[in-house]
């Protein structure tokens, strides 16, 4: 266990630092001066070779990567040009606001969908499960931005029961700040719930069709037994690396939904620096969500074990 | 000849009409998307404009259309820079083997690390927000996945005896690249394209929609959503219909794929 966890920590490590690279000479090929943009129109060739001495960009390029990944490391991400904050923490207070609906969302999207897609599986082909997979395509096929939008004009507009955009920090007023919360969860709730299901479904199909199943029906136990303690434990290995997916993909993709409602996430905080072309904060934004990716799948990877202890064996 | 699984009649129905829409769409449309009209603003749909007109007058349905070839044409070009450089890529790291190939998939991966739609927003800081900005950004952004399958099939490939009889024939490695591995790599890569272009059109969409897409005046079912945001709550057809387009094109094409998986895995078939 403890060697499987390691090999894969270890894994992890190369593909971290190949990522820092990418995001460094991304970041290095955006056209422009970084000193003459922070500078602006009151830049002087003295001042600019200042700047440039300051940031570094004097130096050669691996020079560069070498002092940037070092303060990285130090959780020194640079400074924002636009509102001159320090741009890890402008991160991390943003990755919270994001972070809550993220979860939320997938923790009750997969409670609802996981069993949903056990059932249609283990009814295969009756109604329920022709019921089942529609709604989870059609739920799949919606954009998240058109079904805030559908949401925000139906709970919003129409029926006034909840407040169509803004946001409110739970921390400030923890009713208000739930109220402003629904309907981005709920968003991404009912599409992951598509997502989610089919995955849940057809990767129990997949085990209902091996022998030990009929064996298991055979030997007489009950179908909730059947279900639950052989076709579910082993099924559920394949959507449990699908929900560390899905959570990964959000936090890259959340900027639609903070825009349908307003929400000062993480997603709006790097589409506005594209906007700026505030270039530490896009540098830092794409840094922080791609490792936080690789970190989620590492951890998913991690506690895979509890579900399938013949991965430890390999 | 057996009968279509209901999925792929529906699945082929949406994108055949997506494909005539589009295709009338670029060529003609019953008024100018992008003719300004003060006196027919917010208007709701009727007679004259079947699906209403926006803030500024313009016909609906004419920018949905013409919205539609701006899409489909973009997520074909898409889908095509994607596939050639995945293709190309995937190609050579499998067929060449050795150091070349492990340090390619080194970095092929790690750029699978990125979630897609963050990989295309930091391209777009660098080649610019514009129509050939979203195909080059998405194009790269989808590469990786590309390559990685491409490469996965031509790795099995190059164990079989007809790439060593040709080799023994004295054939040059470009040609038997070329001549054999290539053509094999046909199958996978119609699959693949076909979710591509899915994921590339919710792409292109949400990018639009961020403002960093196609920019206005010319019309995208994306950036058309968000500038029905403000106007949503008087004028609600603004919001409804570009998101049913989107919807119904990416129903279909998640139809298509799941028929056509049923029909290459051999497990499932039989079972529907």
């Amino acid at each position: 266990m403890l060697r499987f966890a390691l090999t894969r920590v270890a894994m992890a490590l190369p593909t971290l630092l190949i990522v820092a690279v990418s995001v460094f000479v991304l970041i290095r090929l955006i056209p422009g001066d970084p000193a003459q943009l922070m500078l602006g129109d009151l830049a002087t060739p003295a001042s600019l070779a200042d700047l440039r001495a300051k940031l570094g960009l004097d130096q050669s390029l691996p020079t560069q990567f070498l002092i940037w990944i070092g303060k990285v490391l130090q959780g020194d991400f640079g400074q924002s040009i636009n509102s001159q904050q320090a741009v890890l923490p402008l991160i991390l207070s943003r990755f919270w606001v994001s972070a809550q609906i993220v979860l939320t969302a997938v923790l009750l999207a997969s409670l609802v969908a996981v069993p949903a897609g056990v059932i249609a599986a283990w009814r295969q082909d009756s109604t329920l499960d022709l019921g089942l997979v529609a709604t989870a395509t059609l739920l799949l096929s919606i954009p998240t931005f058109w079904l805030g939008l559908l949401l925000l004009l139906f709970f919003g507009l129409k029926l006034e029961w909840l407040p169509v955009v803004g946001y409110v920090s739970i921390g400030d007023d923890p009713w208000a700040g739930v109220l402003y919360l629904v309907m981005p969860i709920l968003t991404l709730f009912l599409h992951e719930i598509g997502v989610i299901l089919r995955m849940a479904r057809a990767s129990t199909l997949e085990v209902m069709r091996l022998d030990y199943i009929t064996h298991a029906r055979a030997k007489g136990l009950s179908e909730m037994a059947v279900l639950w303690r052989h076709a579910f434990k082993n099924a559920f290995g394949p959507t449990w690396t699908l929900i560390g997916l899905v959570l990964g993909n959000l936090l890259g993709g959340i900027a639609v939904v903070e825009t349908v409602f307003t929400i000062p996430g993480l997603g709006r905080l790097l589409v506005d620096a594209i906007f700026a072309r505030d270039y530490p904060v896009i540098q830092g934004c794409m840094l922080f969500v791609a490792f936080t990716y690789v970190l989620v799948n590492l951890v998913i990877d991690l506690c895979y074990p509890i579900f399938d202890p013949r991965v430890t064996a390999e | 000849m057996k009968t279509p699984a209901p999925n792929a009649l529906i699945g082929g129905a949406l994108i055949g009409g997506l494909a005539i829409v589009a295709g009338i769409g670029a060529v003609w449309t019953p008024f100018d998307p992008l003719q300004l009209s003060f006196r027919a603003k917010l208007a709701a749909p009727s007679a004259a404009h079947w699906l209403g007109t926006d803030e500024f007058g313009r016909d609906v349905l004419s920018r949905l259309m013409a919205g539609a070839a701006t899409s489909v044409w973009i997520s074909l070009l898409t889908v095509l820079l994607a596939v050639t450089l995945g293709t190309i890529i995937g190609i050579f790291s499998g067929y060449v083997r050795g150091w070349f190939d492990r340090i390619v998939m080194a970095f092929n991966d790690a750029l699978l690390a990125f979630p897609g739609i963050l990989l295309a927003l930091g391209l777009l800081a660098v080649v610019g927000a514009n129509k050939y900005g979203i195909i080059v950004a998405l194009g790269i952004a989808y590469t990786p996945s590309v390559a990685r399958i491409v490469r996965g099939t031509v790795l099995s490939l190059r164990e079989k005896e007809f790439i060593s009889a040709s080799r023994v024939m004295g054939n040059s490695e470009a040609f038997t690249m070329a001549r054999h591995i290539l053509p094999n790599c046909i199958a996978p890569l119609t699959v693949l394209a076909t979710s591509l272009f899915g994921w590339v059109l919710l792409a292109e969409s949400a990018l639009s929609f961020l403002g960093l897409g196609v920019p206005p005046p010319a019309p995208t079912w994306g950036n058309m959503l968000a500038g029905s945001r403000p106007y949503i709550g008087q004028a609600v057809w603004l919001g409804i219909f570009p998101g049913l387009c989107i919807s119904l094109t990416l129903l279909g094409i998640n139809l298509l794929g799941d028929a056509v998986r049923d029909r290459l895995d051999p497990r499932m078939r039989g079972m529907r």
